[in-house]
């Protein structure tokens, strides 16, 4: 080995220097090396056969199917929640009905109170309005026969007033008995 | 791509731009020893290390020796360093790297154990479904149990193959020597355990019972031949396609010494940059999912 290349050296000397250094032909094909490339990649290989079977490979994997079951769990729990979701709307359109209904139900009430109410009090105020008016005309009546009284005797008063006037001794009971006639006819 | 540095010295020296497009798949020690130079004879161009030995020297190492200057000599470039199946080089040093780069991303991506990923993780969790469903897919649910070996390959490559991809790395999956250990580890695992699972039964992948009678032992050599040629052309396919791109960009950049081609040249190397990244990929891409038909076979032989 040693004196093959010191006689291309020779050869290669008076060219350039160190043809040694570049590569004769294809390196890949320097068998001495092979021994060497050959051990370093079994060993490469068993490093990596064995960090990849006991440690990355069962960790990734694991990880893979935890996530799987994470998934498919989480949609179970999406199936569940969207059932929930369905029966609370459904509640609630039931209570919102109820409260509808409940509410025209006082609505009526309400309105069926008042007007009971409202009856009474018309009722009440009626029969107050036709008293007082009965009363009113009671006093209309009095006072109208009071003014009547009234024309009677301011009629006599001067009936016997002229008749004295005139120079005639008045008759009272001749006076108003005249008076009464005439104010009947 | 890890001679750029000597691509820059040789450039000084020869008064251009020079590109050793082959240089960057040399295999090289990451300790490289150096000796210094002792005494030189200017007849024939060597000089005598401190440690005895005997190396050429170039004129200019000559010059700056004469000049009183100490001369170191790089003992691998010299040919005079070994190398043993143990040295750490540079090959082992990516082959580290892309150890290291899975770890991060397939162990520390996932350390959080995230239900909602973070972005490592989901990456993590990219690769693991796309190979663990082009397992299933193809070799079905017997074919999980050999999804981290599949895994395994697949990962290894992937970043073998995007950390060649760096500037002053080493592919390590552009070394025949890789792919081919690579592709005869899935044929003779494919292989033994066709022959374990199915016994003799495995042989009916050569016979071809869908066929008229007289051709099947026409076709039962064709399939035999193809079975036997499948970790040549599995292994062939990644390291050439690598080695081809890698040094085709090292081509263009060697034409960008003449200064009007420049602006072409880098165009043209950011062009094939572009499809180094797919090819990445697909090479990655192509490896596992034969690996997973030849499992196939191996599951079910029977056509």
């Amino acid at each position: 080995m040693a004196t093959e290349t010191h006689d291309a050296g020779h050869a290669a000397a008076e060219m350039t220097h160190a043809a040694a250094d570049s590569a004769p032909g294809m390196p890949q094909l320097d068998f001495s090396t092979f021994p060497n490339q050959i051990f370093w990649l079994v060993v490469t290989l068993v490093v990596i056969y064995f960090i990849l079977s006991r440690v990355a490979l069962p960790r990734i994997g694991g990880i893979l199917s935890e996530r799987a079951g994470t998934i498919t769990n989480d949609l179970a729990a999406a199936e569940d929640l969207k059932v929930k979701a369905a029966e609370a709307e459904d509640a609630y359109n039931k209570a919102l009905a109820e409260a509808r209904a409940e509410a025209q139900r006082i609505a009526t009430e309400a309105r069926a109170e008042i007007q009971a109410d409202l009856d009474v009090a018309i009722a009440k105020a009626d029969a107050e309005i036709s008293a007082k008016a009965a009363e009113s005309e009671k006093a209309i009546s009095e006072i109208r026969a009071g003014a009547l009284e009234s024309i009677e005797i301011v009629a006599r008063d001067t009936a016997a007033e002229i008749v004295s006037v005139l120079g005639f001794k008045s008759d009272e009971a001749a006076v108003s008995g005249a008076v009464t006639e005439r104010m009947k006819g | 791509m890890a001679t750029e540095a000597q691509g820059a010295e040789h450039a000084a020296e020869s008064g251009g731009l020079v590109f050793h497009p082959m240089d960057q798949f040399i295999v090289k020690p990451l300790f490289p020893q150096h000796s210094e130079v002792a005494s030189v004879s200017t007849s024939d161009l060597n000089g005598v290390l401190s440690t005895g030995e005997t190396v050429p020297l170039s004129l200019q190492q000559i010059e700056s020796f004469q000049s009183g200057k100490e001369v170191i000599v790089n003992l691998f470039d010299a040919g005079l360093q070994k190398l043993y199946w143990f040295t750490p080089t540079n090959a082992a040093l990516w082959m580290a790297i892309a150890v290291l780069a899975i770890i991060v991303l397939l162990v520390m991506g996932s350390s959080r154990r995230a239900v909602v990923p973070s972005r490592m993780q989901s990456i993590a969790e990219l690769a693991y479904g796309f190979v663990h469903k082009m397992v299933v897919d193809i070799c079905g649910k017997e074919g999980v149990k050999f999804f981290p070996y599949v895994m395994t390959l697949f990962m290894f490559i992937v970043s073998a193959n995007f950390l060649g991809l760096l500037p002053l790395s080493f592919s390590t999956t552009s070394h025949f020597a890789v792919t081919v250990v690579l592709a005869l580890l899935v044929f003779l695992s494919v292989t033994i355990l066709g022959f374990v699972k199915n016994g003799a039964a495995f042989l009916g992948l050569f016979w071809v019972s869908s066929a008229p009678l007289p051709l099947r032992p026409i076709l039962a050599v064709i399939e035999l031949i193809s079975y036997f040629v499948r970790p040549v052309s599995h292994s062939i396919r990644l390291a050439g396609n690598l080695m081809a791109g890698h040094a085709v960009i090292k081509v263009f950049a060697g034409f960008a010494a003449l200064t009007v081609v420049s602006p072409v040249s880098v165009l043209a190397i950011t062009a094939m940059y572009g499809l180094e990244v797919l090819v990445a990929f697909i090479q990655a891409y192509v490896f596992t999912i034969l690996t997973c038909v030849y499992l196939k076979d191996a599951l079910h032989p029977s056509h």
